[in-house]
């Protein structure tokens, strides 16, 4: 049966993990100079790029401006060559404009967009290799593009998966193989300082009594993965200085 | 957090995908050694000892085993003996294993389970100095054996204690058991103790058994006589079958062997009506029944029929040669319709278990090679090798096949282990639950813990929480010493002149809590087994006896379904409640008879009794109306003898109109539970079906209709009931009986499934014509009613969901093993009654009258339905004896004849009955004809002439009911016990 055997007898995953770690995570601010901020993350083959412009002016028509907020922008987009059988479109499929609402929400929630009425935030992830938790790679990445464009937030958005292996074990960050064998998956999107929650989803079903255990699991993994994020931050600050901090490199005429 | 790397691993499938996988090496896997002070162990790891004690002559200092894959897979009865202790396991093995034999490795796990064997499983693979890539180009198994060997050197210099504290005795080696010559080589080579397993095993100290389980697997087969050609043709490799398959040349399926000729079998081939026959050794091609194997189906023109022919491995040991088969099978006559026949190329996956039976001794003194003839008629005698021949020869034993050579005429085999003396009655019994794998060993000390403390009293809580029912009139039905009483009645007539009726039945759920341990063991048994003399219960007999057991006059938890019926038995309304009752009285069928019968008595029960009674035909009558089939089955009870138990007589069951008024009413709740728990749990209630047989399967009841002159109509269940019915001849009142015996071989089992796996409108119970039907009337003695009652106590809001109840994969993993406990209980039940049939017979010679079940070719087939008993009766002269009548078969007409003597199928019979106790090791009952008279065939009956040598021509074996060609019986019975 499917699910059935994510855990071993020794409490080892399929990969080698135990049910309560994290893939590895590495990542890297300020890869770009184009856009105004950008990020690359890694969570164990999972990788995303992510860019940010703005703010900036309400581009195209006038009527999608906010009179009291800024108006953030999502775009996800898979590469062809991310998945195992070649992608066909990279983006504007319906998983992807799912993809790219859910960010929106998650993203929309920590963004202090009052700061900035009547103007635009864009926000355009790109996933190079797909290994499960793609949705939570996008949204780390994202936080630490956002941070690097210096757009102030409430707090790190941080995102984690969690699955349920051998029927009762919550299994954190799920890796694409664990995705398939057909278990529970479960999304959150906190702010994990205050934990509150941005954006929860799930597919599949399992018992009520399990979901504590199991939400629980995925903040814990949001937590711990906001550690790591905030390591990178203060490194890279303490590298480049104020170099990549919102102020690019003027170009000298 | 954790040192980790990354690495990758590559594979390719199907249109070339590459596969990129995490592996995560990890620095805190520990050694598992007491010894070690490197590792961090928790105390609950520490599984291997300190300084274990060698056993072993070649090995005489303290080590560790460390064992090879192919060492687990075929040597596995070896493993689990206690010998063998302080032994690693690695991850690498464990997968392969896994990968191989899901049965070894269940096998595996149970032993790596008990802690006093002291198995450790270290995970070599995720271990940062012992996982090994794969070179460009080694092949996989050499991959895995050399992160053995890699493993092997690291226990070795992760125990080699620090050249300061080096004490030479607390100093462990490990040493690696390998059959693999190349690879025991290289370890060799790498400078590692190794050995193999024979040689390790043979220097064992105090196992003289050890070395008989040893398996044979690599032993070669030398032939006595040698030089000679393969018998068998080779099995295809995988992938040639593989690529037969896919192309559509092979076919996959199961092999079923047949019960009655060694020679032939059949392949049930997926998605396909028809089975596929396979006949003659060669054909065979070495398959064992249950085999998944390939077959290739031979050009229409060479197809072939069923042989009819009755045919037993009768050689002692017939050396390496195959019969002359031709004669026995060519009977290739052209108008029957002829079956697609084909040859069996390849076996996909062996299905061998371990099987019980008798040890044939080889003639020549000393030796150690025996032939093991299985209790099953169905596998083939084994090879085994063993130095306790004489001990054994007497016992029943349990032996496993290791392997099957293309030149030996029989599979080669290894001892297990022994049951005790033949013909004992614990030991018979024991050999037939182990052959119908039913778990009768004392219920455990966890168990037992789960049960309520006695003295049990009702709560005041308890009382709240249940609807109090201590007032009505309530009362149970049962056979006769019937100690665990799941269901009460009750009946009333309300002032709208409409009855209130209700069934009781005990809230066994209320004890039994999911996930506890009495749980678990509950739904591994499945169901209580009913044996002649015995019952194997599925929940401790403080409860299915005392507590849950409605006895009369205590109050007892239920579980009510109580309806408001009209005069017409028409349902007005059903409601469920839990409560709390007290049956009345617990009669049996003949004091509730008695009761409906003697109007005198005007007291509430019997008056309930008269209505239920009332109610139950009108039932009945609709339900009949709706094509319920009324079937049968040759159903037998034993007297017997209350001290020695044995049987001193026998007697068919009766049947009363109480049984019936019992059945209606538990079917009609059962009906109704169906309908609420379907409703309120779409996915994933327990339900019960039972498919409508395809139309192939009436051939012999129509075939045998129209010979007489009756035509069945098979069209619907109604039409069948109907034509049922009105076949009845005056001149044979048994006729209609054995009709319906037979329509009831023809039917599908019914089984329990969850409702979300299955199409809604294969939800159909054929038998009883119901469009949905369900078990809750029995939670006593089966599992699935548990779970019918833990569902429907949800859907009333009594009691609350738990995880599994909700997860309609796990209750179709769980319906599968009711489907097979409940099959086996059957199974099982029956060869009791065989059993006990044989030692009825000892030392009896009677005369029966029996009735012609089947003609074939050389034998009748013949039912004797006062014992139940169905027997083969051989016209043919055996080997070596002459017959001076010949009989004349015809297949046409479906009759034998001899002179003016001719057998039809359901011509009564008289014939005489004896126990053939000549072979110790395999008592047979032996039957004579006496009526109708041939001269030179018949004997005198028993009453006329005292019984005289010299007619050893007519006989007749009884053969073992499990091993009678009953493969599907309705399981119609709602209410035997």
């Amino acid at each position: 049966m499917a699910g059935m055997h994510l855990l071993s007898d020794q409490g080892l995953r399929l990969d080698g993990r135990r049910a309560n770690e994290l893939r590895q995570i590495r990542c890297k601010l300020g890869v770009f100079s184009q856009p105004d901020g950008s990020a690359y993350l890694e969570q164990g083959n999972t990788k995303v790029l992510a860019a940010v412009y703005g703010p900036h002016e309400i581009r195209g028509s006038r009527t999608k401006s906010l009179h009291d907020k800024a108006l953030v922008n999502c775009q996800y987009s898979m590469a062809t060559f991310s998945t195992g059988e070649r992608k066909r479109r990279p983006r504007g499929d319906r998983k992807s404009q799912e993809m790219s609402m859910h960010l929106r929400q998650a993203l929309q929630a920590a963004i202090r967009v009052e700061v900035y009425p009547r103007s635009q935030i864009d926000i355009f992830v790109e996933v190079l290799q797909a290994d499960g938790g793609n949705y939570c790679a996008c949204v780390n990445a994202a936080t630490l593009a956002i941070m690097d464009a210096g757009i102030p937030m409430k707090e790190y958005m941080v995102a984690c998966t969690a699955s349920l292996g051998n029927g009762d074990v919550p299994l954190v960050d799920i890796s694409h193989l664990e995705e398939n064998s057909g278990g529970p998956n479960l999304t959150v999107a906190a702010l994990p300082l205050s934990g509150q929650v941005a954006l929860m989803e799930m597919s599949q079903r399992f018992h009520l009594d399990h979901l504590p255990k199991v939400v629980e699991c995925a903040l814990q993994g949001c937590r711990d993965i906001h550690q790591i994020l905030d390591q990178a931050v203060r490194r890279h600050i303490e590298v480049s200085g104020a170099v990549g901090w919102g102020i690019r490199p003027q170009v000298k005429l | 957090m954790l040192t980790t790397k990354t690495f990758l691993r590559k594979t390719k499938k199907g249109n070339i995908l590459k596969i990129v996988r995490e592996h995560y090496l990890r620095d805190d896997i520990w050694c598992g050694s007491s010894i070690c002070r490197k590792c961090a162990h928790q105390d609950n790891e520490l599984i291997l000892e300190k300084i274990p004690l060698s056993k072993n002559k070649i090995f005489p200092f303290p080590h560790y085993i460390l064992l090879d894959t192919c060492v687990v897979l075929n040597q596995i009865t070896v493993l689990e003996e206690d010998a063998l202790c302080n032994v690693i396991i690695l991850q690498t093995v464990l997968e392969e294993v896994k990968h191989r034999s899901s049965s070894v490795y269940k096998r595996l796990k149970d032993i790596i389970g008990n802690p006093n064997r002291k198995f450790y499983v270290f995970v070599n693979e995720h271990h940062k100095d012992t996982y090994v890539e794969r070179e460009p180009g080694e092949k996989v198994n050499d991959r895995n054996d050399r992160a053995i060997r890699v493993s092997v050197a690291w226990y070795e210099s992760h125990l080699m204690p620090n050249k300061g504290d080096r004490k030479k005795k607390d100093y462990v080696r490990v040493i690696l058991l390998t059959d693999d010559a190349e690879n025991k080589q290289k370890a060799e080579n790498d400078g590692l103790l190794v050995a193999t397993v024979g040689d390790y095993v043979r220097h064992v100290d105090n196992c003289p058994g050890l070395e008989d389980r040893l398996s044979q697997h690599n032993t070669t087969y030398e032939l006595q006589a040698g030089g000679r050609e393969p018998l068998f043709p080779s099995h295809l490799t995988p992938s040639q079958i593989h690529e037969g398959i896919k192309s559509g040349k092979l076919l996959q399926g199961s092999f079923l062997a047949s019960r009655e000729n060694f020679l032939e079998g059949q392949v049930s081939v997926e998605g396909q009506d028809k089975m596929v026959l396979v006949q003659g050794c060669v054909g065979l091609n070495r398959a064992v029944d249950g085999d998944i194997v390939a077959v290739k189906l031979l050009p229409k023109e060479e197809w072939s029929v069923p042989s009819h022919m009755v045919l037993q491995d009768e050689d002692d040991d017939s050396g390496d040669v195959l019969e002359e088969e031709d004669t026995l099978i060519k009977s290739r006559e052209t108008q029957v319709e002829k079956l697609p026949t084909g040859h069996i190329v390849g076996i996909i996956r062996r299905k061998w278990r371990q099987y019980c039976g008798i040890l044939q001794q080889n003639p020549i003194k000393g030796s150690v090679r025996h032939i093991f003839v299985p209790a099953e008629k169905k596998i083939p005698k084994v090879r085994i090798e063993t130095r306790q021949a004489d001990t054994l020869s007497n016992q029943r034993i349990v032996v496993t096949i290791d392997s099957w050579p293309r030149n030996s005429r029989y599979p080669l085999g290894h001892f297990v282990r022994a049951l005790g003396k033949i013909g004992d009655k614990d030991t018979e019994n024991e050999v037939l639950l182990l052959e119908h794998d039913v778990p009768h060993s004392k219920f455990s000390e966890t168990v037992l813990s789960c049960l309520p403390k006695l003295p049990w009293i009702i709560s005041e809580k308890d009382v709240q929480s249940r609807v109090d029912l201590r007032h009505v009139d309530i009362c149970s039905v049962d056979p006769p010493g019937c100690t665990d009483i799941d269901d009460a009645l009750h009946c009333m007539e309300l002032e709208n002149g409409n009855y209130e009726v209700g069934v009781h039945i005990a809230d066994v759920s209320h004890f039994i809590r999911s996930g506890t341990a009495i749980d678990k063991e509950a739904a591994l048994r499945a169901t209580t087994v009913y044996l002649v003399d015995k019952r194997i219960d599925m929940v401790p007999e403080l409860l299915s006896s005392n507590l849950c057991s409605l006895l009369g006059n205590e109050e007892r938890f239920a579980f009510s379904c109580i309806w408001e019926l009209t005069q017409e038995a028409e349902v007005v309304n059903t409601r469920f409640c839990k409560s709390i009752i007290r049956s009345r009285q617990a009669m049996t069928y003949e004091e509730a008879q008695m009761k409906i019968d003697d109007l005198t008595l005007q007291d509430n029960l019997s008056k309930s009794l008269r209505g239920l009674n009332s109610l139950a035909k009108i039932l009945k009558k609709r339900r009949i109306e709706n094509g319920a089939l009324v079937l049968a089955s040759p159903e037998i009870r034993f007297q017997v003898d209350s001290e020695t138990l044995d049987p001193v007589e026998v007697e068919t069951k009766k049947l009363r109109e109480t049984n019936s008024m019992v059945e209606e009413f538990m079917l009609l709740a059962n009906i109704s539970v169906a309908n609420k728990i379907l409703e309120d749990f779409p996915e994933c209630a327990m339900l019960r079906r039972h498919p409508k047989p395809p139309l192939s399967n009436f051939e012999p009841l129509v075939k045998a209709g129209r010979n007489l002159g009756f035509e069945i109509n098979i069209e619907s269940g109604k039409a069948l009931a109907l034509s049922l019915d009105n076949a009845v001849r005056p001149d044979n009142a048994f006729f209609n009986t054995m009709l319906r015996i037979l329509a009831t071989r023809c039917m599908m089992q019914a089984v329990y499934f969850a409702s979300g796996m299955v199409q809604r409108d294969e939800f159909f119970h054929y038998g009883l014509a119901v469009p949905i039907y369900t078990h809750f009337t029995s939670p006593i003695r089966r599992y699935a009613d548990i779970i019918v009652h833990r569902l429907l106590a949800v859907s009333i809001g009594a009691d609350v969901t738990y995880p599994e109840l909700l997860d309609k994969r796990k209750s179709q993993t769980l319906s599968h093993n009711l489907n097979y406990r409940n099959r086996m209980a059957q199974y099982a039940g029956r060869a009791s009654v065989a059993l006990h049939t044989h030692l009825f017979f000892r030392g009896k010679v009677q005369d029966e009258q029996g009735y012609v079940l089947y003609v074939r070719k050389n034998a009748l087939q013949i039912l004797i339905p006062k014992y139940g008993l169905e027997g083969t009766l051989y016209l043919s002269p055996h080997k070596a004896e002459k017959l001076n009548v010949t009989f004349v078969y015809n297949e046409e007409e479906q009759t034998q004849k001899c002179g003016d003597v001719s057998f039809r199928p359901f011509d009564p019979v008289t014939v005489q009955l004896s126990l053939d106790q000549s072979n110790l090791q395999h008592e047979k009952i032996i039957m004579k004809l006496v009526n109708p008279q041939i001269l030179g065939f018949s004997v005198p009956s028993v009453d006329s002439v005292k019984r005289k040598e010299s007619d050893k021509d007519l006989e007749m074996e009884i053969s073992d009911v499990s091993t009678s060609p009953v493969r599907k019986k309705s399981s119609k019975k709602q209410k035997t016990k």
